[in-house]
């Protein structure tokens, strides 16, 4: 496929872009929108227009891991922010629990995983046909 | 102490993994690997009778990891780290040949985990769980060698007859743990009395026996027994002689005083076990291949042990348990020198198998001890449990004497085809001389056969501490019998000579008549396997043909058929709960709405009229982000959000693929095609129209929604309901989602790869 030179030289810079875009999008969502769903989304939009550039090939080796590698990195993350509660407070499976009175708390881990899966899923299904 | 009880399972499992890599790396170390349950073995000994340990799991349920060691649980867990320990010694030397030995032995390891726990559950549904992940391994160590096609079907077909009945017990289980107001088995037990009277009983007794009949081979579930023989024989010698086929006749003796009086549980028991043992004796009779006739005799010997739990009889409970002792002794010993005849001897055929015991003397008297005790020669363990089944089974009125008596004939019989007449007579022909293996291998056959006689000559070794607790526990109550007293009458004694004599006469004239019974062809025609394979080739015809005429491969038509079914469905509901309404007057939209609902309409005329792929794109994305912006205008800033970022990828992804199209691809569909294309678009926007307005008719409830919003600064620190409730309020079912999501990118990777290959 013949990609255009614009395509090809922004693809890193706008790749970044999206994913710093997205990690905001993904922190800021407990008090504004956003949150680790459409931040998932977002990243994967980044890769998407990467892979469209520079071809998928390419995109793999930026991610380093497959997709659905980070997309089970995704949800172990989900399960591991719920451990905490029954293992350490006795508390139910998710029940999500807070550093002292910050608003820092497993729920920050909770949704990055939901970010994690987000994202490994879209790239899952986008980039094989990306490849074909 | 108790909790050791609990690491015994956890131990086992916790192994796994770490045999899976350390014998990948050292394969030599393989039978170091029966130092396992030889602990494990220790392990229970140490434990007092009525140890018991709790972390509770389900507590709204009442369900929790709860184990507990009584005389029943003993028994078995003994058996399967005591007799465990030889296999493992066993398959350590047997399987150095097999290239995947490490994966072997690691399921080998887990199937131990899984039986221990089952038979350690206090709990039914941990009971459970632990039951089926013995069907599991059951099927990965069946189907070892997947090269074969019938060790394939075999391990499908294990799988399918034990899992099905698993399906049909963990309804039982679960309308018992209901009846009965606990799903802890030693509760269930105490307070049984609830379920005498209980509505439920007899479903119960119906779900569960179904499953422990599936699980324990009986009638006419028996067929996937002989053809589990396909497996290594280590596994035949453990699973599918000792332990893993005795578990559903386990859960009978537990359950067993909870049911006993009811006639439906003794008559259900009793009639499938003297059918197992029937059909059982007759086709262990016209087998030739060693393992198999073995097989035939196990299930002769799970049907023995069902009909006695069926009856209502202290004795009874005596004889089964010594039984289930003595058959595992002598099963897993004959099983493991049939083995040892296929590997050096070179064939499993006992028509061909003669005169080896010059060659083999330590596998002969191997052998010789546990046909011995199988044959219930006086001496020996296996003599008292013939006496013992001999004084139950005669005293029932019915067929049961008869066909008891038959049977026992018949076992004479397998046990002199299979430890007897391939040591004995003129040398048959060989490549190269067979002799006896090694110690790892002649360990445990020799060990267990020699058990049978020491257990025979003293029997108040396991008296006390080992019959009578298991005895007990299946019966509810102290049987009073002490092992070694005499039990049976003259009558007795007469008949089980007769049983004797008859059956030496029937192995003197086996050679002639294994060919008139294997000539008998109906009797494979018209069995249970034979039934399973047409029921199996009649499923995949009808998927074949469901398949066929549902998915034509045409995305058009899949997309059209879900669009019509859900909005169809829809409608029907809608119609058929007089849903249907006119919300009361809102107030007309803004101006600026006006002009974005007229943009969505524009792109929604422009996506149907327009002929270029592309540009049918570009303006269905109108829809999108017009739709978005009208959500933004609304206040639902989180869905706007979303709605753009999913039109966004759904347009990149589009075009990537319209990319490798020709750039000006026409729409190809005919005139009318495009006519009913556009009904379906319209009907399913009406519906949805409908639903809208029937929806805000209804006086909208706010209770949840302004408790949330209340809560969520000050429970879940987030001023964003929406991810609040995303992440806090409701995380399981965002986990749930996760996991689909997960779940599917797992599913399209397998699949997008599949074409590519192509």
């Amino acid at each position: 496929m013949k990609t255009s030179f614009i395509m090809n030289a922004s693809a890193r810079y706008v790749l970044w872009a999206c994913v710093l875009l997205s990690l905001f999008v993904l922190l800021r969502g407990h008090n504004e929108p956003g949150g680790g769903f459409i931040g998932g989304l977002i990243g994967a939009l980044g890769f998407v227009f990467h892979a469209l550039a520079r071809g998928a090939g390419a995109t793999r080796a930026v991610l380093r891991l497959q997709p659905l590698t980070w997309a089970g990195i995704g949800l172990l993350c989900g399960i591991l922010a719920g451990l905490p509660a029954m293992l350490l407070f006795g508390e139910p499976f998710l029940t999500q629990q807070w550093l002292g009175t910050t608003p820092i708390g497993t729920t920050v881990l909770f949704d990055l995983g939901v970010y994690l899966v987000v994202l490994g899923f879209a790239l899952a299904f986008v980039l094989p046909f990306m490849e074909a | 102490m108790n909790w050791i009880l609990a690491l015994i399972p956890c131990l086992a499992l916790l192994a796994v993994p770490a045999v899976a890599l350390g014998l990948r790396a050292r394969p030599a170390l393989a039978p170091a690997l029966a130092l396992l349950p030889a602990t494990l073995f220790g392990l229970i000994l140490l434990l007092p009778l009525g140890a018991t340990f709790r972390v509770d799991w389900l507590s709204s349920f009442g369900i929790g990891f709860a184990f507990r060691l009584d005389g029943l649980s003993q028994l078995m867990a003994l058996l399967i780290t005591g007799i465990g320990t030889g296999i493992f010694l066993f398959s350590g030397s047997y399987m150095t040949s097999y290239p995947k030995q490490h994966r072997f032995m690691a399921v080998l390891t887990l199937f131990m985990a899984a039986m221990l726990g089952a038979v350690l559950a206090d709990d039914l549904i941990v009971l459970f769980i632990f039951w089926e992940l013995t069907s599991l391994a059951s099927f990965m160590l069946i189907g070892f060698e997947a090269h074969k096609p019938a060790a394939r079907r075999a391990a499908q077909q294990g799988l399918l007859v034990t899992v099905s009945g698993g399906l049909a017990m963990l309804a039982g289980i679960l309308l018992l743990g209901t009846a009965a107001g606990t799903f802890t088995i030693s509760e269930i037990l105490a307070n049984r009395a609830v379920l005498a009277t209980h509505a439920f009983t007899p479903w119960i007794i119906v779900l569960v026996a179904m499953g422990c009949f599936a699980k324990s081979a009986q009638w006419p579930l028996h067929m996937w027994l002989p053809n589990a023989m396909a497996a290594p024989t280590p596994v035949s010698a453990y699973l599918h002689s000792a332990t893993m086929v005795k578990l559903g006749v386990y859960l009978l003796a537990r359950l067993n005083p909870a049911f006993q009086e009811w006639a439906l549980w003794q008559g259900l028991l009793t009639g499938a076990g003297t059918l197992t043992m029937l059909t059982g004796a007759i086709l262990a009779l016209r087998e030739r291949d060693l393992k198999r006739k073995l097989a035939w005799s196990t299930v002769v010997a799970l049907g023995t042990l069902v009909t006695l739990i069926g009856l209502e009889e202290p004795l009874a409970a005596t004889a089964a348990v010594v039984f289930l002792l003595v058959h595992a002794l002598y099963k897993a010993s004959l099983f493991l020198v049939a083995g040892i005849l296929d590997k050096k001897a070179g064939t499993r055929d006992a028509l061909m198998l003669r005169g080896l015991g010059r060659h083999m003397p330590l596998t002969a008297i191997a052998a010789l001890l546990a046909a011995l005790s199988m044959a219930g020669a006086p001496g020996f363990i296996g003599y008292m449990a013939k006496d013992l089944l001999f004084t139950v089974q005669l005293g029932v009125p019915g067929l049961l004497p008869v066909v008891a008596l038959l049977v026992n004939a018949a076992m004479v019989v397998v046990a002199g085809v299979v430890a007897v007449r391939p040591f004995f007579g003129k040398p048959m022909e060989m490549e190269r001389e067979a002799k006896d293996p090694g110690f790892t291998m002649l360990a445990a056959p020799l060990t267990l056969a020699i058990l049978g006689l020491v257990f025979g000559l003293a029997p108040a070794l396991i008296s006390v501490n080992l019959v009578e607790p298991a005895a007990a526990a299946i019966l509810g109550e102290p049987t009073g019998i002490a092992l070694g007293d005499k039990q049976a009458t003259e009558i007795v004694y007469y008949l089980s000579l007769v049983v004797l004599v008859l059956g030496v006469i029937a192995f003197l004239a086996w050679t002639r008549l294994q060919p008139r019974l294997a000539a008998q062809t109906w009797l494979d025609d018209y069995g249970p396997d034979a039934a399973y394979g047409s029921l199996l080739r009649s499923v995949s015809l009808i998927s074949g043909a469901v398949t066929r005429r549902v998915q034509t491969g045409s995305l058009r038509f899949y997309i059209g058929a879900t669009v019509v079914l859900m909005f169809g469905g829809t409608l029907v509901l809608l119609v058929a709960g007089g849903g249907l309404g006119l919300p009361s007057a809102d107030p007309l939209p803004l101006p600026h709405q006006a002009v974005l609902v007229g943009l969505v309409i524009a792109g929604a005329v422009a996506a149907c009229r327009l002929q270029m792929l592309f540009a049918q794109v570009m303006a269905a994305a109108v829809v999108g982000f017009g739709v978005g912006i009208l959500f933004l205008t609304l206040g639902a800033a989180d869905l706007a959000f979303t709605q753009f970022t999913v039109e966004t990828i759904a347009i990149v992804l589009l075009v990537a693929i319209l990319a490798r199209l020709p750039f000006r691809e026409l729409d190809a569909r005919r005139r009318e095609e495009h006519r009913r294309d556009g009904a379906i678009a319209i009907g399913a926007g009406v519906v949805g129209f409908l639903t809208l307005l029937a929806v805000l008719s209804v006086p909208f409830d706010t209770q949840m929604p302004d408790w949330m919003g209340a809560a969520a600064w000050p429970e879940a620190k987030g001023r964003n309901v929406v991810n609040v409730i995303l992440v806090d309020f409701r995380a399981l079912d965002t986990l749930g989602e996760i996991a689909v999501l997960l779940i599917a990118a797992l599913a399209a990777t397998v699949l997008l790869r599949r074409a590519r290959g192509k």
